[in-house]
């Protein structure tokens, strides 16, 4: 059904080989209108709910409003990007967004496929591992990172009780979230526990639609398990790893919760997303936290860019 | 009104006194083995004493809720018929039926229409949706309960109260009038008050050869370190010292009770000059410094209210600074430390025009401007800050009230003798944020204000250093106010 839909010719019909029966045929602008009414729904609620708040926000970004005041606003030019860029707390979000960015979407990515291709083996009790790998996935953030919060307390926390008496890993218990040098990693590593069975169970789903019997004819051919990891299995998994890492890299992007929980605004781990929320609901500056907002969305507008091109030279 | 007062027999005396919450646990198996009571009647007067003390959040009475709620004399009847919204306690709040009560009573004597509309839980979010009505000008809600670092924030949309409610502002604190008068105007009326206050291991201090709580910083930090040094052989995680050191409101609460109570000024003074840098404020900070990683723990960076009584509560702390709520936390009937905790004054500096020093906390309530009853809505804040009503919400809800002779009356005394006690603290040292003079910029002023605290706590910044930026900061946000 919706196939015949999409292949009916849609608003965009300049297409030259088309246009020539184009004036003449009612019926092709019957079908026209058609399409156009069946599309307006789908387009109506994309403005609603994506771009008219979009519009307000980069409007806004241009302004000095302020939030729960009465006095009016004023355009005030490229100003709150200006301020923004000269101001410290900004940039080190900016950089922490960035290298949360990375290095969790990078780790849960090499952990997802090794998990992946476990639980994709055939072993007793498969199916049952792959519900349980879930369960972190299934815990609501800001549980878990209460959660975690606790794990890595210096005096009580079981990660240093592990580490450092029964383990004898390191001599003496560690502040994991409180020293600088350390907050930012433990909250990536709660991330990458988070996030990597979702990561996972994106990947399975792809190794399942790879047929076994490429498998048999390389394993005549005489390739041993590694070639055909990388000549068979990554290239063939690519188009589901593309997905994959597109949706992690947008939500990593915008970290919100697993850092506000733990660390609150604090200097050596604020996100991006916690500095627009600061600036435009406890500070008031909407203009300015707009500017923040709009610097998130062009950032993530960019990553989708680069993604999409991946793709389309994926399906060439 | 005690319902079980009236019984004169032994056993009778020991229900009365466990279910009022007069005795720990521990004393109540004590005599009732001694009357000779079987096991499940002591299990029973035990579990009766915590259904009390759980449904009373910690305040146990037998009576029902509202019960001494006293209808002040002199409310107008002539405005019956009239509407009153009043967004108060959160819906889960164990306050919220107690006010609910106060409303009914109200709306009998006055014929007035006052209905009860539920707050946030956090601060944080009461102030956006606030932001959100009042910014619309909204005329939904006529009666706001305001925190007591708002009144800056909220003046543009406040009605003054000074000239219909002059007298009741009269009977109230005057440091927390000033603080809710922005150029002049009344923007909130004190309802009930906070500050911050020094906890400490009585049973401790006893065992470790100290006779009385710390005046200074230094003695606490000499008691913390001998009770931390020995009290650690036996429990790891025993500090010697916990507070609020996680980038947030709180710290701006025990930065300012730092530098204050070492000379260091009120961060912004009333006349909104920034005075921030300056040595006794810098060697405040420096000191609060020294004690992350010796007296308390290195993670007190991320420490909020709850966190630190997380240390405390279990015994693993010799002293806390904390709100009054803390109190019935640690004296509640399954607590570790029943009898054993005392609480004091903060601690005062060394240096020139060194005192105690404690922030000012509690709420408000304010009526909106954009109120189409104003009458009524005044009326209703007048009743609720009466000193009958103040008097009925310590006794039931364990509140400080913010009139001088609610403290001093028999029936507060004898219910809430801790709070009581309190006066002197409320009275004459509770210092306020400076969010009046800062106006609609008061949250700008203090993330300033504890983002470099936090990093000169957690070491990432020196104290001088970050003294300069939080000045320079500040005074950018001054001059954006036309100062």
């Amino acid at each position: 059904m919706s196939q015949q839909v999409a292949s009916a010719p849609l608003p965009r019909v300049a297409v030259p080989d088309r246009s020539v029966d184009r004036p003449s045929s009612g019926w092709t602008k019957a079908r026209e209108r058609l399409a156009w009414m069946l599309v307006a729904p789908s387009v109506l609620v994309v403005a609603v709910v994506a771009l008219y708040p979009l519009a307000q926000s980069i409007r806004l970004s241009f302004t000095n409003a302020r939030f729960g005041s009465t006095r009016p606003e004023v355009y005030v030019g490229f100003d709150n990007y200006v301020r923004l860029f000269n101001d410290n707390v900004f940039i080190s979000a900016f950089w922490h967004t960035i290298v949360f960015t990375v290095s969790s979407v990078a780790i849960e990515t090499i952990l997802g496929i090794a998990i992946a291709l476990i639980i994709n083996s055939n072993f007793s009790g498969r199916g049952a591992v792959r519900t349980s790998l879930l369960i972190p996935w299934a815990i609501p953030t800001v549980v878990s990172s209460q959660l975690w919060r606790f794990m890595y307390n210096q005096d009580n926390g079981v990660i240093n009780d592990l580490l450092v008496y029964r383990l004898g890993i390191i001599d003496k218990p560690v502040a994991w979230i409180a020293n600088a040098s350390t907050s930012l990693p433990a909250i990536i590593a709660v991330d990458v526990w988070k996030t990597t069975p979702f990561m996972a169970l994106l990947l399975l789903a792809g190794l399942q639609i790879i047929p076994g019997d490429v498998y048999e004819a390389a394993t005549v051919d005489g390739a041993s398990k590694w070639q055909q990891f990388w000549q068979i299995t990554l290239p063939l998994l690519k188009p589901a790893l593309l997905v994959a890492l597109i949706f992690r890299s947008l939500d990593a992007f915008r970290v919100f919760d697993v850092i506000f929980v733990m660390k609150g605004a604090a200097l050596d781990t604020i996100s991006l997303a916690i500095y627009a929320r600061q600036t435009m609901i406890d500070e008031q500056w909407l203009g300015r936290g707009a500017a923040a907002s709009v610097v998130i969305f062009l950032c993530i507008a960019v990553l989708v860019l680069i993604y999409s091109r991946l793709v389309k030279v994926e399906d060439n | 009104m005690h319902s079980f007062d009236s019984s004169a027999s032994p056993v009778g005396r020991l229900v009365a006194e466990g279910l009022t919450g007069q005795l720990s646990r521990r004393e109540i198996v004590r005599r009732g083995m001694a009357l000779g009571l079987s096991a499940s009647v002591v299990n029973m007067i035990l579990s009766a004493q915590s259904r009390h003390v759980l449904a009373q959040g910690g305040t146990p009475e037998a009576e029902a809720v509202g019960w001494s709620i006293v209808v002040p004399q002199g409310l107008r009847t002539d405005l019956a018929g009239a509407r009153v919204r009043a967004v108060l306690a959160p819906a889960a709040s164990p306050d919220r039926e107690w006010e609910e009560t106060a409303i009914r009573k109200f709306n009998e004597a006055t014929g007035i229409n006052a209905e009860f509309a539920p707050g946030e839980e956090s601060a944080t979010d009461r102030l956006a949706i606030y932001n959100q009505q009042l910014g619309a000008q909204s005329p939904d809600n006529d009666v706001y309960q305001i925190d007591v670092i708002w009144p800056g924030i909220m003046a543009q949309h406040a009605t003054d109260l000074n000239p219909a409610l002059a007298d009741l502002a009269a009977l109230q604190f005057p440091a927390i009038v000033e603080n809710n008068t922005v150029n002049g105007a009344l923007v909130g009326m004190p309802w009930f008050t906070d500050a911050g206050l020094l906890y400490y291991r009585s049973d401790l201090l006893e065992k470790h050869g100290f006779d009385k709580p710390p005046e200074t910083w230094t003695e606490l930090e000499e008691m913390a370190e001998t009770i931390q040094n020995e009290e650690s052989a036996a429990n790891a995680s025993f500090r010697g010292f916990v507070f609020q050191g996680n980038a947030y409101e709180g710290l701006t609460c025990n930065g300012l009770e730092w530098q204050f109570s070492n000379g260091g000024g009120r961060i912004i003074e009333p006349d909104g000059t920034v005075t921030v840098n300056n040595p006794q404020a810098i060697a405040s900070f420096e000191r609060a410094r020294g004690w992350v990683g010796t007296i308390a723990p290195e993670d007190v960076t991320t420490y909020n209210e709850p966190s630190s009584l997380n240390a405390f509560a279990p015994g693993n702390a010799a002293f806390m600074r904390n709100w009054p709520y803390a109190y019935s936390v640690t004296q509640a009937p399954d607590s570790p430390l029943v009898g054993k905790v005392g609480v004091t004054q903060l601690p005062m500096g060394d240096g020139e025009g060194a005192t105690h020093a404690a922030t000012l906390g509690g709420w408000q309530l304010m009526v909106s401007k954009y109120s189409p009853n104003q009458d009524a809505a005044i009326e209703f804040v007048k009743y609720m800050c009466s000193p009958e009503l103040e008097k009925s919400f310590t006794i039931e809800r364990s509140h400080s009230p913010t009139i001088a002779s609610v403290y001093d009356d028999p029936d507060v005394i004898e219910r809430q003798e801790f709070l009581a006690r309190l006066k002197p603290v409320f009275q004459g040292g509770a210092v306020a944020r400076p969010s009046t003079v800062t106006s609609d910029l008061y949250n700008s002023a203090s993330i300033a204000y504890h983002t470099h605290l936090n990093q000169i706590l957690s070491g990432q910044a020196e104290a001088a250093a970050a003294v300069q930026e939080i000045e320079a900061e500040l005074k950018d946000i001054m001059s954006e106010l036309g100062f």
